[in-house]
C-alpha cells in the first residue's frame, strides 16, 4: 500500500503548495491594487486616523482637525470660515471623499506622500504618530474676504491674480458651502451633502464658479480683440480713426446689423474711444477684419483652449472656438460661442498689466512637512506673451481710459493707477435671462502691479445694459484691488 | 550513549529513538510563540501587557505540560512534531479569537469559551492516549461506526440551519454541535475497516478496459452510495465543504486500498458530474460560484463578504499591518472568528505569517501520512491516511474557500477557527494519529535471550 501512499502524500503537498501560490498572488502581486482598491475602506480609515495637516493662507491656518468618537475614523476635518474658503479648500469627507485642493494634496496632508519619508520614519522610531504636511497657499485672506463679501447674496465669482508671479490672491464663488458640515459620516452630513446637490439645490452652492464655470465674457472680451488688432498690425496708434461704419453689418449676412447699446459715438471711433464706450461695431469689424484664425490665436495666448491650466486645481477650459465669419465677428464682442471662467477673465487683465507677460496662475507657494521643511516650493513661470512690451502699454492706456471716464468710473481709487473694462453678456435665447455682469481690471501703483482681477455676477436684473459690468461687478473688483493695495503698503 | 556501545547487533531491539526531548522543545516554542502574541496584541490595543497574560502561559504551558508527560507515558515513541503543531495553531487561534473578540461591533466575545473546548479538546486527547492502548481496537467497531456516522451526517437535517447552512444539531441549553466534525473520523474508521476487508475483491475482481481497472458493478455499489450520500448532504444541508470532505475521503482511502488508479478516475468523474448536477438547479452553490469568479463585486450597494476577505489579504501584504493592527473585523458577521479567521492572520501577521501557519498544516499533514507509510497493519494504514487526507482536505477547502482559490464553503480551519465540535474533534483526530505512529514505531519487543551468550558467559572463568 505504500506506492499510493506516496502519491496521496504528493497530491497532498501539492495541494498546500496550491495554498501557498494562491496566497502569494493574493497578497504580493495583487496586494498593493486590493490595499488601495477604493472600496476598501481601510484607505478611509488610514486618512482619518492622524491629524490631517492644514491649508495655510497668510500663515494661519484655514483648516483644522477635531477628533471623532463616531465609527471607524477618528479625526475629522473642520474648516475656518469654510463658506469663503470652500472654492479654495474644497473638501474633505469621511464619507464622501475630497476634491480640489484637499484631494490633488492628499498624501501630503495626510503624510503619506514619499517626500515626508525621512519625517515618517523618524515618527516611527519616536513611537510619535504619523502627521500631515501643510499647503501653504498664495491667498490673501484681506482679498478674498473683500471679493466674498462684495459678491454677498448675488451669484457670482471672483477671482484675482497677482499678475507679476501669476500667484492667485482671491478666488470667490457665490453661493458657497460650508465643508465642515458634511465632513463627517453622520446620518446629518449625509443630509446636508444632499441639500448641497444639484438636484436640491438649483444655485449649485457646490460648483466652483471662479474655476470651474465658463460664461461669455462679454465686452471685457474687447480687451482681447484690441490686443489682438494691435499686435497683428491692424491699428497701431489707439487714438488714430478707425475704420468702423455705422451701422456695422455682420459679414456673410444678409443685412444683419450689429447694433451699440444706445446711441454711442462709435463711427470710425480711435481704439480708446471704442473701449471706453464699449463700441460693438468697432472690435466685432477688428474680428472681421483679422478673421478667426488670427483671433484664435490671440485669444490662445491669453489662455484660451488649454484644458490644462492646473492652479494645481484644474480650471476648466476657455474657449475661444473656430468658427464662421459672423459669429467670429461676433466673438470679438465676447457675445458668441467664445466662453471664458473667471480665471481665464483676470489672467486675461494680469498679462496686459504685466507689461505683456502671462504668468502661469497658481495658488499652491508651498508644501511643507510635518518639521516645517519646505518639501516643495513653487517659483513664478512664464506662460506665454499676448503682447508686446509696446502693445501692452497702449492696450493699458485705453484701459485706464475707461476707469478715469468711461463705462468703469465706479472701480477708481485715489491715488492708484486702474485699468478696467466692463462687460454685460447676454445670456439665454434672445436675450431673455438675466445677464451676466462683468468686470476686469488691475491696479498699479508706483512700485508695482499687485492686483488684477475679474469678477462675474449672475442673473441681476437691475440692470441689463452695458453699464450693468460698471454698476454690479465694478465696486466688488475695487474693493478686492484695495485689500490687495492695503496689503502691500 | 550506554546504549550505543553495548547494542552491536543488526536485529534492532532499539527502534527509531523515542524523540520525546524533541517533542518537549518544540512544545516550548508552541507555548511561547501565542504568548508573545498574546502580549504583542495588548501592547497594539490597549499600549500595556494585557492582564490575562500570566494565566493564559500558564494554561497553555499547563495543557500542554500534561499532554506531553501523558504522551511520554503512555505512547513513548509517538510521532514528536504533531502535539507541537496542534498546540501552536490551537495556541495562535486562542489568539486571534481574543484578538477580534477586542471588536465591539464582532458581537460577544469568544476566546474564554474557546479555551475552555480547547481544554476538553486536550483532555479527549489525553483519554484516547489513555484509554486507545492500541488502534486495531477500533477495527471492532466497523459497522457500528458507519450507523453512528450516517446519524451524525443526518441529524442536523431535522434542526434550523444556521446561516443558510445546515450543519447544527442545536442542544437547548447546551449549545450548538456541528456533527460533521466528529463524523469525519468516526466515518475513517468505518472505511478503515470495510476496505481492509473487501480490499482484496475491489482490487482483483475486475474487467479491464481501455486500460482501466473497470471494477463489478456491486463493488462498485460502496462507492455509489457515498456519491449520492454526499449529494444528499450538499442538497439538504447545503453544506459544500462536507460532501466534498466525505466524498474525496473515500477516494482516497479506496485507492490507497485498492492500489487501483480507475477508483480515483471514477471519483472525478462522479464528483464533477455530482457537482454540476447541483450546481444547475441548487441556488446557494451557484451564488458561492458567482462570488468566486467575481470577488470584488459589489452587492446590494455594498462591499461583500468576499471582497472584504480579498481586501484584509491584500492590506496585510508582505509582512502584515501587525497583531491586533488590521480592520478585518470590516468582514462583518460571527464569520471573522470561524470561516473567515485566516483574513485575520493573512492581514496580521502577513503573507509571511500566513505562509507559515499554511506550511505548519502542510507539516501536519505529511507526519500523518509518514504514520501511514509507518504503519505495519494495513487498518492502521487506512485509518491515518483516511484521517490526514481529511484533514489535508478540510485545510484546503477552508484556505482556499476564504483566499479565493475555489468557491468558498461553510468549514473551519482546524484548530485556528472558533468553535467546540471542530476543536475537540481535531484534537481526538490528533491522538488517534499519535497512538498509531506509536504502534508503528515502537521497537520490537526484545529478542528472547540468546542461549549461547549464556553458554559463553557459563565457561568464562
Amino acid at each position: 500500500m505504500n506506492k499510493p501512499l506516496r502519491r496521496v502524500a504528493i497530491f497532498c503537498g501539492l495541494l498546500v503548495l496550491a495554498l501557498l501560490v494562491r496566497v502569494n498572488w493574493v497578497q504580493f502581486v495583487q496586494g498593493d491594487a486590493l490595499k488601495n482598491d477604493p472600496h476598501n475602506r481601510r484607505v478611509a480609515i488610514e486618512r482619518y486616523s492622524t491629524p490631517r495637516g492644514n491649508i495655510i493662507v497668510d500663515g494661519k491656518a484655514i483648516t483644522g482637525s477635531t477628533t471623532t468618537d463616531s465609527g471607524d475614523f477618528k479625526y475629522k476635518r473642520t474648516y475656518k470660515n469654510g463658506k469663503m474658503w470652500a472654492p479654495v479648500t474644497g473638501y474633505a469627507s469621511q464619507a464622501f471623499d475630497a476634491n480640489q485642493l484637499e484631494k490633488l494634496n492628499d498624501e501630503i496632508l495626510s503624510g503619506t506622500d514619499d517626500r515626508l519619508f525621512f519625517s515618517r520614519t523618524v515618527d516611527m522610531f519616536t513611537g510619535g504618530k504619523q502627521k500631515g504636511g501643510n499647503v501653504v497657499t498664495t491667498l490673501d485672506a484681506k482679498a478674498q474676504k473683500a471679493a466674498y463679501d462684495g459678491l454677498g447674496k448675488q451669484k457670482g465669482a471672483v477671482a484675482a491674480i497677482n499678475p507679476e508671479t501669476g500667484a492667485i490672491l482671491a478666488l470667490a464663488s457665490t453661493p458657497s458651502y460650508d465643508p465642515s458640515t458634511f465632513a463627517g459620516m453622520s446620518n446629518k452630513d449625509a443630509e446636508a451633502y444632499s441639500a448641497l446637490q444639484k438636484k436640491s439645490d438649483a444655485d449649485e452652492p457646490m460648483l466652483n464658479r471662479a474655476l470651474r464655470q465658463t460664461y461669455p465674457p462679454g465686452s471685457t472680451f474687447k480687451v482681447v480683440t484690441a490686443s489682438a488688432a494691435l499686435q497683428n498690425g491692424l491699428y497701431n496708434n489707439v487714438d488714430a480713426h478707425t475704420d468702423s461704419p455705422l451701422p456695422y453689418t455682420l459679414p456673410d449676412t444678409s443685412g444683419l446689423p450689429l447694433k451699440n447699446e444706445g446711441n454711442i459715438p462709435c463711427k470710425d471711433a480711435s481704439l480708446r474711444e471704442a473701449l471706453r464706450w464699449s463700441c460693438n461695431t468697432v472690435f466685432g469689424k477688428i474680428s472681421a477684419d483679422l478673421g478667426n484664425k488670427k483671433m484664435k490665436a490671440e485669444a490662445e495666448k491669453f489662455g484660451f483652449n488649454d484644458p490644462g491650466i492646473n492652479t494645481p486645481v484644474r480650471a476648466a477650459e476657455s474657449i475661444y472656438p473656430e468658427d464662421n465669419r459672423p459669429q467670429n465677428a461676433m466673438a470679438g464682442i465676447g457675445q458668441a460661442s467664445n466662453r471664458a471662467t473667471p480665471l481665464q477673465m483676470a489672467m486675461v487683465a494680469s498679462a496686459v498689466a504685466n507689461g505683456g507677460k502671462l504668468m502661469k496662475p497658481y495658488m499652491v507657494d508651498q508644501l511643507v512637512a510635518p518639521n516645517l521643511n519646505v518639501v516643495q516650493q513653487h517659483t513664478p513661470q512664464e506662460m506665454s506673451r499676448p503682447l508686446s512690451a509696446e502693445n501692452a502699454q497702449k492696450v493699458q492706456s485705453i484701459m485706464e481710459t475707461v476707469v478715469k471716464q468711461g463705462t468703469g468710473t465706479s472701480a477708481q481709487i485715489p491715488g492708484v493707477t486702474v485699468g478696467g473694462k466692463t462687460g454685460t453678456a447676454q445670456h439665454g435665447e434672445n436675450n431673455k435671462d438675466n445677464p451676466y455682469a462683468w468686470f476686469i481690471s488691475y491696479a498699479k501703483t508706483d512700485k508695482g502691479t499687485p492686483v488684477a482681477v475679474a469678477v462675474v455676477i449672475e442673473g441681476s436684473d437691475t440692470l441689463r445694459d452695458d453699464i450693468a459690468g460698471g454698476k454690479l461687478a465694478a465696486p466688488v473688483a475695487k474693493r478686492v484691488m484695495q485689500a490687495v493695495l492695503e496689503g502691500e503698503k | 550513549m550506554s546504549s550505543s556501545t553495548t547494542n552491536t547487533t543488526t536485529i534492532g531491539t532499539i527502534g527509531a529513538p523515542s524523540r520525546r526531548n524533541t517533542e518537549l522543545a518544540m512544545l516550548v516554542f508552541a507555548v511561547l510563540i501565542p504568548v508573545f502574541a498574546y502580549i504583542n496584541v495588548g501592547l497594539a490595543k490597549e499600549g500595556s501587557v494585557p492582564a490575562g497574560v500570566l494565566g493564559y502561559s500558564l494554561g497553555l504551558g499547563l495543557l500542554a505540560g500534561v499532554a506531553h508527560l501523558v504522551v511520554r507515558k503512555w505512547a513513548p515513541y509517538a510521532d514528536p512534531l504533531m502535539l507541537p503543531i496542534g498546540t501552536l495553531l490551537n495556541g495562535m487561534g486562542l489568539i486571534f479569537i481574543w484578538r477580534l473578540d477586542q471588536e465591539p461591533s464582532l458581537g460577544k466575545a469568544m476566546a474564554p469559551n474557546q479555551l475552555m473546548w480547547s481544554t476538553l479538546g486536550v483532555a479527549f486527547f489525553l483519554a484516547i492516549l489513555i484509554f486507545l492502548k492500541d488502534h486495531r481496537v477500533l477495527q471492532r467497531y466497523t459497522y457500528i461506526s458507519m450507523v453512528v456516522a450516517l446519524v451524525l451526517l443526518v441529524a442536523p437535517v431535522f434542526f434550523p440551519g444556521v446561516n443558510g447552512a445546515k450543519i447544527w444539531i442545536t442542544i437547548p441549553g447546551l449549545g450548538s454541535l456541528q456533527p460533521g466534525e466528529f463524523a469525519k473520523i468516526i466515518i475513517a474508521i468505518f472505511f478503515a475497516g470495510y476496505l481492509m476487508v473487501k480490499r482484496d475483491a475491489l482490487a482483483l475482481a475486475s474487467r479491464r478496459f481501455m486500460g482501466l481497472y473497470l471494477p463489478r458493478g456491486r463493488d462498485l455499489g460502496p462507492i455509489l452510495v457515498i456519491w449520492a450520500l454526499s449529494l444528499m448532504i450538499l442538497v439538504f444541508e447545503t453544506d459544500l465543504g462536507t460532501s466534498l470532505l466525505f466524498f474525496g475521503l473515500f477516494v482516497v482511502m479506496l485507492y490507497v486500498a485498492t492500489e487501483r488508479t480507475s477508483w480515483i478516475v471514477f471519483g472525478l468523474l462522479l464528483s464533477a458530474g455530482g457537482a454540476v448536477a447541483v450546481a444547475t438547479f441548487e441556488s446557494h452553490v451557484q451564488t458561492r460560484v458567482h462570488n468566486w469568479l467575481n470577488p470584488l463585486e459589489l452587492a446590494n450597494g455594498g462591499v461583500t463578504e468576499t471582497a472584504q476577505a480579498m481586501y484584509s489579504f491584500g492590506s496585510g501584504g508582505i509582512l502584515g499591518s501587525g497583531l491586533g493592527q488590521g480592520y478585518s473585523r470590516l468582514i462583518l458577521g460571527i464569520a471573522p472568528k470561524s470561516d473567515y479567521i485566516l483574513a485575520t492572520v493573512g492581514e496580521e501577521v502577513g503573507l509571511a505569517g500566513l505562509m507559515a501557519i499554511l506550511l505548519l498544516y502542510g507539516l501536519l499533514i505529511e507526519r500523518g501520512i509518514r504514520t501511514a507509510l509507518a504503519a505495519r497493519d494495513p487498518f492502521g494504514k487506512l485509518l491515518s491516511i483516511g484521517l490526514s487526507g481529511a484533514f489535508a482536505l478540510q485545510v484546503f477547502v477552508v484556505a482556499g474557500g476564504v483566499t479565493g482559490l475555489i468557491p468558498l464553503t461553510g468549514m473551519t480551519m482546524p484548530f485556528l477557527a472558533q468553535g467546540g465540535s471542530s476543536v475537540i474533534a481535531n484534537w481526538a483526530l490528533i491522538a488517534i494519529l499519535l497512538r498509531i505512529s506509536d504502534t508503528a514505531r515502537r521497537p520490537a519487543p526484545a529478542p528472547a535471550p540468546s542461549t549461547d551468550a549464556e553458554m559463553t558467559q557459563v565457561v568464562r572463568p
